[in-house]
């Protein structure tokens, strides 16, 4: 028996959502935990390990001068480098400053704004360092956190789909809430993963999955549009979790400029 | 070319055979022949294939994939797979040792016409690890050999040390096989051709008339390989090649593997060069 | 108990408050009833246990991208037509297990799933979806392998049909040659007249259910009422193709036909039209599409197991051939562009299914158009690649 892998997980900016989801996995996380030695995870373990480590979870986006030069250090100590979720992977949320101005923004929340160091952008790890694999979602999926890792064990390629939300809702029963209701709504151009949950509660997906293999944002935003959906609206829904991802951004881009 | 259809229908299409690996040979680098051999002794003295036909190799986990038999159709003990090792299931298998179990779905396909040439010259026409699903027809032949008239065997690979079976070579020379070999890149020992296989087709003197063509490599050698011999006046019908695609289920059922008009699973992988003809050239089809 | 024996063919008049006795005599005979329900703004197949639950009164409004159901007063038990919902998802689920593999001390043991389900009997199957099912029948029974899954769960179904009363503006099944009059291939087909159903019996199972039912013989009135309402329903759909001038200055929905001469052969020798990127740039490559198709049956095989690897099942879901993985080889993927897999999409569904199965893979239902996100029409694809400007 070869000795098992060893997984760290770092954290950059973020809500700590997706590390929650490894340790949500509760009966699951049990068999990880047989399968690889968590070395080093600030929020499951008081005793870390040093590096070098076979496999990086990395969760949240770069916005500091500090994260820039610990992304790099962590890069050179994983063997595989993989980003969890939105912000990681696409800016997260965060990444709303990339259309604004930061020390606006650091004005407003902060009584002392001096304090604060931060760059003007929130950009994703694969902007800094090559990674190696993408764990979308903003959380990501604890099945496909399982899968991932499961994958890593056995040396294989994960199985992560990179289709359409629509292929989870049909699978799943959901009538289409953007053609029976005309809800603008994201899946189409946005991967799977989630199981489809937000349109089986009659609410429009969110994207946070960021956009799919082939997505064409841009059709469909005009297709809302011609539908009578504000355009303002779309570009709120393109910007959300995965906003800065490079085919949001554009779709996003393309509409403000059509209508400045 | 669907040659399923004179057997009865198969109703546990889905069921897959344990199998033991018998023997694993390196042959080059990142390709190795897996001899199996079926566990259930009533499914392993059922089995039969023709030669051109594939398997499904299934490693649980792990997934399938279809690979070619490369063993002599006559032979019912063992089932060689040559492979090549390039994603999932096929680098799981080169972890496999001796004495481990694989599962097994087959055989599927169609097959290459080694009746429907009886009496002609052959000319097998491959490159790289395309001479694995050729070698059962090669076999078929030197069984055979009174049935055909000349048989050459053009083969090239990207170097002298990416050529397959090449110590078989001697044996089919002695029963009257023509091999021609080449390599793109040569080594400082190299005697033989240097140059890609359709070029091996300018030194040949064809009976036209009377000569079939089987080719099994990658489809843009195939392509040449074809104009090649309609230049020389081969009839097309009497051209076969065998294509590549995602075969997934073997029975038409999944649609992955489709070109044009068919399921290379199922139609293929041999097709007649008259069946691909109006699609051969299209890009993404 | 009412007995009265109904030969197949035979056609019975059967009050309107008799539909719940042909629910309950199809419990007792063991079937779990399914039927039209209204869910989330759709008609979708569901659990049907009371004729009450129907969508009595409802009809919907279909057109690219675009499905609405509103009330009318002048609507019967069955005047909407196919939702997203189709026979399909009842014979080839969207999940299903193929293989179970078990390793006991480096020893796989491999089993496959006894199929053994419950009998079903379906309400309200229209002419498109009949003809679809009988094109899922050649896919997974006609070939020299037999889906077993498939098979077991086609042989326990029953199947009641409806006629038409109505066409939406998407459905074009005069044009595919599948409707709007049900045919054949049904076990009882409904047609409703004002005060009552004509029932056709079509088959022996569907005569024994009858049995129990209370009905009387139709009049030759009757059955020439029940057929008028199709025959004026098709014909009232044939003129949409003389009437195109006048649709494209309406503000309604376009009424769909689609012209199918030589539409093999026009298909095939427009591998390379430019109509193929331009439709690709509104594509979304989402499989909407491929998934609503009542005759698409792409799949895809995955492993699911546990992570000891020991405990591993084969499952077999849902693909589409607008995915990448569909045509993913080692080598990469075949059909790398949007355009290269809508045209592997419509050139299958029209032409090259002729060459596979000996029929259109198209039945006209019109559902790709609707459920669409993006509303794109391949009776519009088509003429652009016919040259038609409209």
């Amino acid at each position: 028996m070869t000795k098992k892998p060893t997984l760290a997980v770092f954290k950059f900016a973020s809500c700590d959502g997706c590390q929650l989801s490894l340790l949500d996995a509760e009966d699951e996380l049990l068999a990880v935990a047989g399968a690889v030695e968590i070395a080093y995870f600030l929020e499951a373990r008081t005793q870390q390990m040093d590096g070098p480590y076979d496999v990086g979870l990395v969760e949240g986006s770069i916005t500091t001068a500090h994260d820039e030069k610990r992304i790099q250090e962590i890069r050179k100590q994983c063997r595989f480098l993989v980003t969890i979720g939105a912000c990681a992977t696409a800016g997260g949320i965060q990444a709303l400053r990339n259309w604004a101005n930061v020390d606006d923004f650091i004005d407003h929340v902060y009584a002392h704004p001096d304090y604060i160091q931060t760059l003007k952008t929130s950009t994703p790890v694969s902007d800094h360092v090559p990674v190696d694999f993408e764990l979308r979602g903003c959380p990501i999926n604890k099945y496909q956190l399982v899968e991932l890792v499961a994958s890593l064990v056995h040396g294989r390629k994960p199985r992560v789909p990179t289709y359409s939300v629509c292929l989870e809702c049909k699978q799943r029963g959901t009538v289409c809430v953007a053609v029976a209701r005309g809800i603008a709504c994201l899946g189409p151009v946005t991967q799977a993963g989630c199981g489809a949950i937000c349109p089986s509660y009659c609410r429009e997906c969110f994207g946070c999955y960021g956009p799919n293999e082939r997505a064409n944002p841009i059709s469909l935003s005009r297709h809302y549009q011609s539908v009578g959906v504000p355009s303002d609206h779309v570009v709120r829904l393109l910007r959300n979790f995965n906003a800065y991802a490079p085919a949001f951004r554009q779709a996003s881009n393309d509409l403000q400029e059509a209508n400045s | 070319m669907t040659m399923l259809l004179d057997q009865p229908k198969n109703c546990q299409p889905w069921t897959a055979h344990s199998a033991r690996i018998v023997d694993i040979r390196p042959e080059v680098p990142g390709v190795a022949t897996y001899d199996l051999v079926l566990d259930d002794p009533q499914v392993a003295s059922a089995y039969r294939f023709r030669p051109g036909q594939f398997n499904m190799l299934y490693l649980p986990g792990f997934g399938e994939s279809a690979i070619s038999i490369s063993s002599d159709p006559a032979r019912h003990d063992v089932l060689s797979h040559t492979v090549r090792v390039a994603g999932n299931v096929t680098q799981a298998l080169a972890k496999q040792k001796v004495g481990d179990r694989i599962a097994v779905r087959g055989p599927f396909g169609s097959d290459w016409p080694v009746n429907a040439c009886r009496g002609h010259d052959i000319v097998l026409a491959c490159g790289g690890i395309g001479l694995a699903p050729l070698r059962p027809a090669i076999y078929h032949i030197l069984n055979h050999r009174e049935d055909y008239g000349r048989v050459i065997v053009l083969y090239g690979a990207r170097t002298p040390g990416d050529l397959l079976y090449t110590a078989e070579f001697s044996a089919w020379r002695e029963k009257k096989l023509e091999v021609e070999v080449s390599v793109d890149v040569g080594t400082p020992d190299w005697k033989g051709h240097i140059g890609v296989v359709p070029v091996l087709f300018y030194r040949l003197r064809l009976q036209p008339e009377r000569t079939s063509v089987m080719s099994c490599g990658p489809e843009i050698m195939m392509r040449f390989v074809v104009f090649e011999a309609l230049a020389r006046k081969v009839r097309p019908e009497n051209i076969y090649v065998s294509l590549e695609r995602n075969m997934s289920c073997g029975m038409g059922f999944c649609g992955h593997c489709q070109m044009g008009p068919y399921f290379v699973c199922k139609d293929g992988p041999v097709f007649n060069f008259r069946q691909v003809e109006p699609y051969f050239h299209l890009e993404d089809l | 108990m009412f007995v009265n024996k109904a030969p197949i063919k035979s056609y019975l008049s059967v009050g309107k408050s008799q539909l719940q006795s042909l629910i309950d005599g199809l419990h007792k005979l063991g079937y779990q009833t399914i039927g039209p329900r209204i869910v989330d703004g759709a008609i979708v197949y569901g659990e049907l246990n009371a004729i009450s639950d129907l969508p009595v009164g409802y009809v919907d409004w279909q057109d690219g991208g675009k499905y609405r159901l509103e009330p009318s007063d002048e609507a019967g038990h069955f005047d909407y037509v196919v939702g997203p919902d189709s026979l399909k998802k009842f014979l080839f689920p969207a999940r299903e297990t193929l293989l179970q593999s078990i390793r006991v001390d480096g020893t796989w043991n491999m089993a496959t799933p006894d199929p053994a389900p419950h009998p079903l009997a379906v309400f309200g199957v229209r002419s498109c979806d009949l003809h679809a099912l009988a094109i899922q029948d050649k896919v997974f029974l006609g070939g020299p392998y037999v889906d077993p899954g498939y098979q077991s769960r086609r042989n326990a179904l029953f199947v009641v049909a409806v006629n038409c009363r109505r066409a939406a503006a998407t459905c074009f099944c005069h044009s595919m040659k599948t409707g709007p009059a049900v045919e054949g291939g049904f076990d009882l087909a409904l047609t409703e007249l004002a005060d009552r159903f004509v029932v056709q019996v079509g088959s022996t199972r569907g005569a024994e259910v009858m049995t129990n039912i209370e009905w009387t013989a139709c009049t030759l009135q009757d059955i020439d009422d029940a057929r008028s309402i199709s025959k004026t329903l098709r014909d009232q759909m044939r003129t949409r193709a003389h009437n195109a001038e006048t649709q494209r200055e309406s503000e309604l929905p376009r009424e769909r036909h689609l012209d199918t001469t030589d539409i093999h052969d026009l298909l095939l020798d427009n591998l390379e039209h430019p109509r193929w990127s331009q439709v690709a740039n509104r594509c979304l490559a989402c499989a909407n599409c491929t998934i609503v198709c009542p005759t698409c049956f792409c799949s895809s095989v995955s492993e699911v197991s546990d992570l000891s690897g020991d405990n591993v099942r084969r499952e077999r879901a849902w693909d589409s051939c607008f995915t990448a993985e569909h045509s993913y080889m080692n080598t990469g993927t075949v059909r790398k562009t949007t355009a290269s897999r809508y045209r592997q999409w419509l050139t299958h569904k029209l032409a090259t299914w002729t060459d596979q199965f000996g029929t259109s893979g198209c039945v006209g239902c019109g559902r790709c158009i609707t459920w669409c996100p993006v509303g794109i029409d391949l009776t519009e694809e088509v003429a652009a690649i016919r040259g038609d400007e409209s």
